[in-house]
C-alpha cells in the first residue's frame, strides 16, 4: 500500500524506518502526517533550538530571544505568508523534492542518505509530531 | 506503482542532484583565503605573539622530546637529524607525503610514528597524545611562513580519493564537505563564519577545545556535526581528505601552531 498511486499527478513516498509514507501533490503534502494539527508553541521550541530543530544554523528569523542565527537560507519572516501549510509541510520533510542540490535536510526521509552515524540511523531528523507542529508554527509568520 | 518503480524514480532524482554537486570545482587559488582572516583581533593576536600562543607550550615539549633518547635504541630524534630548524625546515609543509617503502601516503604524524619504530625501537604515539601533538607541532613550526607544496604526481590517486570524499553528501544531514567549504564559505553556521577549510595552521589551538588538536580531530568534528558515521584517526579516509585539504591549499602559507576560534 505503501507506494500504491491513488490519484493522477500525486507521486507517492514509500515508508521507510519509523517514516509513514504520504502523498505528494505538485510541491506540496496535503495531509497532516499524523492526522492532526501541530501545535505553534512546541513548533517554536523546535525551530528556535539548535540540537533539535536545527533551523536557526542556516536561517533568520523574526525571533529576538535567539542569538547567533544563519545566514545560508531566507529568512523565515512570512513563510506562512508565501507559503500554504502543504507547501511548507513538504519543505519540511524533504526540501530535496523543490530544490534538488538544495543544503537544507530533507527532516522526515531516511532513506538515499549514506554514512548515516549510527546513533540516527533509520531515524528521521524530526518524528511526524515535530513536523507537524514546526508547519503549525510556520503557518503563524504571518507579517512581511 | 510498485515500490521498485517508486525506488527507481527517488534514484533517478538523486543522480540528478548530485550530477549537479559533480560538476562543482576545486576551490580556484585566487580565492583562497585562510580562516586568520576572518579571526577576531584578539584571536589573531593571540596567534601572531609567541609568548601568547598557547601551541608553543607544546612546541617546547617537542623540543625536549626531540632531543630526548628514546627507545630501545636509545637514540634522540636529533642524533640522526641534528638541529631541527634546518634539516626539519619546510618538511611539514609538503606532507602527506608519498612513501616508496609502503607504496602510499604518510602522514606528518605517520612519520613520526614510523621513525619511532623503525629508528627508536619505541611504541607508536596515539593521535592526540600529548607527545604526538608535541612532536608534530614543533616540526610544523620548522615550516611556519612556508608554502604548500605536496608532491602531486605521486599523490595523484590519493587527492582524487580525497576529492571524492570531501564532495559526497553524508550523514543525517545529508551534507558534502564542499557544499559548505566550497559553496558556503563566508556565511554563518549560527554564529560561526564558515571557513574554507585550509589544513595549514595544523596542528592547532582552539579556544573551543581548550588544546590543540590535528587536523583528524577538526575533520572527525565535521563528520560527527552532519551526523556521519566518523571515520578512525589514521584511517585511509581521514588520510585522503588530509591529502586532498593540502592540494587544495597548495601555495598557502603554513601557520602552525595556529589559534582557531
Ligand atoms: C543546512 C541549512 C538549513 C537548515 C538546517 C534548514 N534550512 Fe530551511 N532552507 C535552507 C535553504 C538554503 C533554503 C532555500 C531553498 C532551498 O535551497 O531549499 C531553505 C528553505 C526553507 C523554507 C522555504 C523558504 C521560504 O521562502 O521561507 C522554509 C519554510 C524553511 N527552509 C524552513 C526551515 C525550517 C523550519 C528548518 C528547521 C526545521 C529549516 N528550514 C532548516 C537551508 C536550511
Ligand atoms: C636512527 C636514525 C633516526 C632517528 C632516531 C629518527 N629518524 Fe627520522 N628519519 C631517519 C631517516 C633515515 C629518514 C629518511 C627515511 C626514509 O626516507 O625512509 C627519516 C625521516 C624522517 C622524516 C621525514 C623527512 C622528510 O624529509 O620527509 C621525519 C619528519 C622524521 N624522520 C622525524 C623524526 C622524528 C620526529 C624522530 C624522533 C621521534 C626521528 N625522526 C628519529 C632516521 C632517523
Ligand atoms: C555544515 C557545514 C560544514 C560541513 C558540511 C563541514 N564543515 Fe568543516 N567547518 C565548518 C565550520 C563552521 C568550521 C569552523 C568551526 C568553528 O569555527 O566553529 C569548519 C572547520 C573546518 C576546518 C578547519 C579550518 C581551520 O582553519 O582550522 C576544516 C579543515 C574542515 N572544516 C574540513 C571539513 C571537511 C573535510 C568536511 C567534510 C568531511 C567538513 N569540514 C564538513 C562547517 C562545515
Amino acid at each position: 500500500m505503501a507506494c500504491a498511486a491513488t490519484v493522477a499527478l500525486a507521486a507517492p513516498v514509500c515508508a521507510q524506518n519509523d517514516v509513514k509514507s504520504y502523498e505528494v501533490r505538485g510541491d506540496a503534502i496535503p495531509q497532516s502526517l499524523t492526522g492532526t494539527t501541530g501545535d505553534p508553541t512546541r513548533g517554536r521550541e523546535i525551530v528556535t533550538n539548535r540540537f533539535v530543530g536545527l533551523c536557526m544554523l542556516c536561517h533568520t528569523g523574526p525571533f529576538p530571544d535567539v542569538p547567533q542565527q544563519g545566514t545560508l537560507a531566507p529568512d523565515l519572516k512570512g513563510a506562512g505568508t508565501r507559503w500554504s501549510v502543504a507547501q511548507l509541510r513538504m519543505r519540511i520533510v524533504d526540501s530535496s523534492r523543490v530544490v534538488p542540490d538544495t543544503i537544507m535536510p530533507a527532516y522526515y526521509r531516511t532513506d538515499h542518505l549514506q554514512r548515516v552515524a549510527p546513533q540516527f540511523r533509520g531515524k528521521p531528523v524530526l518524528t511526524a509530531e515535530q513536523i507537524e507542529d514546526v508547519v503549525a508554527f510556520l503557518a503563524t509568520l504571518k507579517e512581511n | 506503482m510498485s515500490p521498485m518503480r517508486c525506488a527507481a524514480l527517488l534514484a533517478g532524482l538523486l543522480i540528478v542532484a548530485s550530477a549537479i554537486a559533480g560538476a562543482s570545482e576545486d576551490l580556484p587559488r585566487e580565492k583562497q583565503r585562510s580562516s586568520y582572516d576572518d579571526m577576531a583581533p584578539a584571536t589573531r593576536a593571540m596567534q601572531d605573539a609567541d609568548t601568547d600562543n598557547p601551541g608553543m607550550l607544546w612546541v617546547l615539549d617537542g623540543e625536549a622530546l626531540w632531543r630526548a633518547k628514546t627507545g630501545s635504541a636509545a637514540r634522540a630524534c636529533a642524533d640522526c637529524h641534528g638541529d631541527a630548524k634546518q634539516s626539519m625546515a619546510g618538511v611539514a609543509a609538503r606532507y602527506p607525503a608519498f612513501d616508496a617503502k609502503r607504496g602510499g601516503p604518510v602522514t606528518l604524524e605517520g612519520r613520526i610514528n614510523a621513525c619511532r619504530v623503525e629508528n627508536q625501537n619505541a611504541q607508536t604515539l596515539a593521535y592526540e597524545s600529548r607527545e604526538l601533538l608535541a612532536l608534530s607541532a614543533y616540526l610544523a613550526l620548522q615550516s611556519r611562513g612556508k608554502p604548500i607544496a605536496i608532491d602531486e604526481k605521486k599523490l595523484g590517486e590519493t587527492i582524487a580519493a580525497g576529492r571524492d570524499i570531501f564532495r559526497q553528501r553524508q550523514g543525517q544531514l545529508n551534507l558534502s564537505c564542499a557544499q559548505c567549504h566550497d559553496q558556503h564559505y563566508g556565511g554563518k553556521l549560527a554564529g560561526n563564519t564558515i571557513p574554507q577549510g585550509h589544513p595549514n595552521g595544523y596542528p592547532l589551538y582552539r579556544l573551543e577545545w581548550q588544546t590543540l588538536g590535528s587536523l583528524q580531530r577538526r575533520l572527525r568534528n565535521c563528520l560527527t556535526g552532519i551526523r556521519a558515521e566518523n571515520h578512525a584517526y589514521g584511517s585511509r579516509e581521514l588520510i585522503a581528505l588530509e591529502t586532498y585539504l593540502m592540494w587544495r591549499a597548495r601555495g598557502m602559507s603554513m601557520e602552525s601552531p595556529a589559534v582557531r576560534p
